[in-house]
């Protein structure tokens, strides 16, 4: 692939926000993409919810635009959404070209302004909503604090992966407007930003449109970064009950930061162990054997380290201590012979094919305009896709069996069984009851 | 220059966009072949669609075209099913199948200098599946237990019981999963049975997009399925006509004790997809709780907290649709919840009609956002193959805009009369009877009908 295929150009604005831009007139539609460097890596325990519901209040209005945010922006017929994670939050507006002079105005409003518009009752209303997506999300759903009893177990009480970034429901319920106000001051600023507009739109102009519409909001005080480390000693057994049918395992590693030394090869290790029929957990745990009915492998990449996560569940009446004892033959292959030269040219054109899927769309999440953001909040380089690729072109059979010996060892992991309500003895030998809600 | 925030910007003129043009060949065997050229990343995308989905499985037979279109992939040839998936994985190609209620289509992208190998090997599943029956007894089995894994997810169950409530025994009245019994009684001989009545070229079309020439574009297809063996023209193939005899109940419990939310679907059978009030019912949808912005959301979500999210829709089919919102409530609103939607179900009718401000949203929301649907080769070849699944012109995308454009309120009025009613709306419930069963009894639907979780 070229290596100039994601092209942009770069300018800081003299208040310290980043502002990309990368032209594609094939549809007459402009991405604005906004990321603030702050998630619920940023919240302190005791506190925790506070990224996502501050997600939420973005959306009821700013000084001067002291109303709903969507109206405006749908009747010109855009899409737009946010997202937060442990690491960033993110604003998108996919609009038609025309609209484009709206969608900054807008964002910049509640860059800059927010704070005035911001009542009582626009948050006490949005915490409920909140309440409710928790329920939706987590509580009501099978599985659904699975991730949560894993987070929990595998960093200390003061790391800040430690919680979900959705948060606790308690914490939420505590919140208080002033909190909530001093967290915008802290975080949502142009210094702690970056700006990225995609499409249909002239260097010059998408620069003098960023200049106009943010060029004098107050630069912030960018905030210190975060720091924290995890590790595990042993091997951690927990078994937590659900109103589930079937009984299912997660297993989880600490492993390499996103972009970090052996993150890529963690990535293709999650595709051959789990991704596709051919794959060798799947092809022995459900084709093969046919104890399992589905299985996942997944590196989770973060800024301050990542975990690497496998999950399978039993099939009726199967139990998980084979299913474990199987992934665990499984492993030990890996981390003795590493994959073949056949698993590896497979994991290299899908690489090729998966970068340039990236490239279709300039919106949106995962579109183009939000790839430019994470390379720049992340990397300091929005260029770094050329590179990103490099990584795992350059990744070698031994590499990654290198990384499975590092990453994937059995006495250094969490391993949460979750079995139906009144059921324990389904879990693995040795398993710690958990309790979370 | 500094920004003016005394206002909201104007937004200009609507950008000119270039919809793409569809050229249609036909191959010798009868296949309807459909190709658009599409110049951005050096992508090719094509959907095979078949008539005849879940609204063709016989009855007592539920999930067989389902099951029938997941063997597809489990071999062909000499290769087993492992090796179909590893030829897929090493030219990165991405195969996706989807089943709906009129139609089975079978989706694959994958780089363009990949598109001959790519759509062979499609041709090769999809016309000459083994059909082996170690493959399919573990087929079957991964099914029956991922319908016993769906008893925990209220979604699914909601979807499951409102189907069979709106529509009872007709064919669309099941997931596309099936049940239980039928799967279990389900055998190898009519699966095979099924591929070869259902999967033939006159009642299918292949849609491809890419940045190849439209001649390329048909070669590839031709060389990939003209030896498809035919058979004779098929009548037009439909799920057959309602039964108007059949009531619903007007409300109905799935008990899940100790939810922590109630998961509801309240609404009716409405209109099919060729209706000609379909952009009027747009607009109305978009109005009543089709988007963000709308009556239902902002009322449940943002004005009373009462879920998350909360969203009206038709379930679009060649019969007749459901009209329905979906939302997860929290328990103690969900009388609450139900009582408010009947209300803007009544309201649109005529009580309430659209303001101008509301026309205006709904209709720029759903023309000016529009060109946006055809970024990219994926997106461009399924809005083919709807067309070709709802038999709608290649002009399709041209007009759609001016049509929409053109819906009044009185339109929006009249067709919510004909096909929005909240006497005949089911109100469906999956959640804590015993803490909100209560509550409904003010709601004057009636009692319950208690359903099982199963």
């Amino acid at each position: 692939m070229d290596p100039g295929a994601l092209p942009f150009a770069i300018r800081q604005l003299a208040n310290g926000l980043d502002v990309i831009v990368h032209e594609d007139h094939h549809v007459p539609i402009v991405a604005v993409n906004i990321w603030y460097h702050v998630g619920s890596k940023n919240e302190q325990p005791g506190q925790t919810g506070f990224a996502h519901l501050f997600e939420h209040l973005m959306f009821e209005g700013s000084a001067h635009h002291d109303t709903g945010y969507f109206p405006p922006l749908q009747r010109a017929g855009a899409v737009l959404n946010g997202s937060t994670n442990t690491d960033r939050t993110n604003y998108w507006e996919v609009v038609p070209t025309s609209a484009i002079d709206l969608a900054l105005w807008l964002e910049s409003d509640r860059m800059g302004y927010l704070l005035p518009a911001l009542t009582e009752q626009r948050f006490q209303t949005q915490r409920d909503i909140v309440l409710n997506e928790r329920r939706q999300n987590y509580e009501n759903r099978p599985y659904g604090l699975a991730v949560m009893a894993i987070m929990a177990a595998l960093y200390p009480e003061d790391h800040p992966y430690h919680w979900l970034t959705i948060g606790a429901a308690d914490d939420l319920r505590a919140m208080r407007l002033e909190d909530v106000q001093a967290f915008f001051r802290t975080y949502y600023h142009p210094a702690n930003a970056s700006l990225t507009l995609a499409g249909d739109i002239d260097t010059a102009r998408a620069f003098e449109l960023a200049d106009r519409y943010f060029g004098d909001l107050s630069a912030g005080v960018p905030p210190a970064p975060v720091e924290a480390a995890a590790s595990l000693a042993r091997e951690v057994r927990l078994v937590l009950d659900d109103r589930v049918e079937l009984p299912r395992i997660y297993i989880a590693w600490h492993s390499p930061a996103m972009f970090g030394r052996r993150d890529a090869e963690m990535d293709l290790i999650a595709d051959l162990l789990a991704n596709g029929k051919m794959s060798r957990l799947y092809r022995t745990l459900v084709y093969d054997r046919r104890v399992a009915l589905d299985v996942s492998a997944y590196q989770n990449s973060r800024e301050l380290s990542s975990f690497f996560l496998l999950v399978a569940t039993a099939a009726p009446g199967q139990s998980l201590t084979d299913l474990a004892g199987l992934i665990d033959v499984e492993l030990q292959q890996l981390r003795d012979e590493g994959p073949s030269q056949a698993e590896m040219e497979r994991a290299g054109a899908q690489v090729e094919a998966h970068f340039m899927y990236r490239l279709q769309t300039v919106g949106g999440f995962g579109g183009k305009s939000d790839q430019l953001n994470a390379y720049n909040v992340f990397r300091g380089d929005p260029g770094f896709f050329a590179a990103d690729l490099a990584r795992y072109r350059a990744a070698t059979r031994e590499d990654v069996r290198e990384a499975a010996r590092s990453v994937l060892a059995s006495d250094r992991r969490v391993v949460l069984s979750v079995v139906p309500r009144s059921q324990p003895a389904l879990g693995l030998a040795g398993s710690e009851p958990v309790s979370v809600s | 220059m500094r920004a003016d925030r005394s206002r909201l910007p104007d937004v200009g003129p609507d950008p000119a966009f270039r919809f793409p043009r569809v050229v249609r060949h036909r191959l010798g065997n009868g296949l309807d072949v459909r190709t658009v050229e599409h110049h951005t990343v050096p992508v090719v995308s094509c959907v095979l669609l078949v008539h005849g989905g879940a609204g063709a499985d016989p009855p007592d037979e539920e999930g067989l075209a389902a099951l029938t279109a997941d063997m597809l992939d489990e071999g062909t040839g000499d290769l087993s099913a492992i090796e179909v998936s590893e030829a897929f994985a090493r030219i990165g190609a991405e195969y996706d199948v989807d089943i709906g209620p009129d139609a089975a289509q079978f989706g694959l992208t994958m780089l363009s200098r990949f598109a001959e190998r790519g759509v062979s090997m499609l041709a090769d599943i999809v016309v000459r599946p083994s059909l082996r029956s170690t493959d399919f007894e573990r087929v079957r089995k991964l099914r029956l237990d991922r319908l016993r894994q769906l008893k925990d997810l209220p979604p699914a169950v909601a979807e499951r019981w409102f189907l069979r409530l709106l529509y009872g025994t007709h064919a669309y009245g099941h997931l596309p999963i099936g049940t239980e019994p039928s799967l279990q009684a389900c055998r190898l001989e009519r699966v095979a049975e099924f591929h070869a009545a259902v999967f033939r070229p006159h009642r299918a079309t292949l849609v491809l997009a890419g940045p190849l020439s439209h001649e390329r574009l048909a070669a590839v297809a031709a060389e990939a399925f003209a030896p498809w063996g035919g058979g004779t023209p098929a009548d037009g193939w439909s799920a057959g006509d309602i039964d108007a005899r059949y009531v619903p109940p007007r409300l109905a419990v799935v008990p899940r004790a100790g939810a922590a939310q109630s998961e509801l679907r309240i609404g009716h059978l409405s209109a099919p997809r060729s209706t000609p009030d379909y952009p009027a019912l747009l607009v109305m949808n978009a109005v009543v709780g089709g988007q963000f912005v709308s009556r239902i959301n902002l009322r449940l979500r943002e004005e009373k907290g009462y879920t998350y999210s909360a969203r009206t829709g038709f379930d679009w089919r060649k019969g007749v649709a459901p009209f329905a919102l979906q939302a997860s409530v929290h328990t103690t609103a969900t009388a609450e919840a139900i009582r408010d939607t009947l209300t803007e179900f009544e309201a649109i009718r005529g009580s309430r009609p659209p303001s101008d401000a509301e026309m205006a949203l709904a209709k720029a929301s759903l023309t000016r956002g529009y060109p946006r649907n055809f970024e990219t080769a994926p997106q461009v070849a399924r809005s083919v193959a709807q067309l070709a699944l709802y038999g709608l012109p290649d002009s399709y995308f041209e007009e759609f805009i001016p049509r929409v454009a053109a819906i009044e309120r009185d339109d929006v009025v009249r067709a919510a009369e004909r096909y929005i009613d909240p006497a005949r709306a089911v109100a469906l419930v999956v959640g804590d009877y015993a803490t909100m069963g209560e509550s409904l009894a003010p709601l004057g639907l009636g009692d319950p009908q208690i359903l099982a979780l199963e």
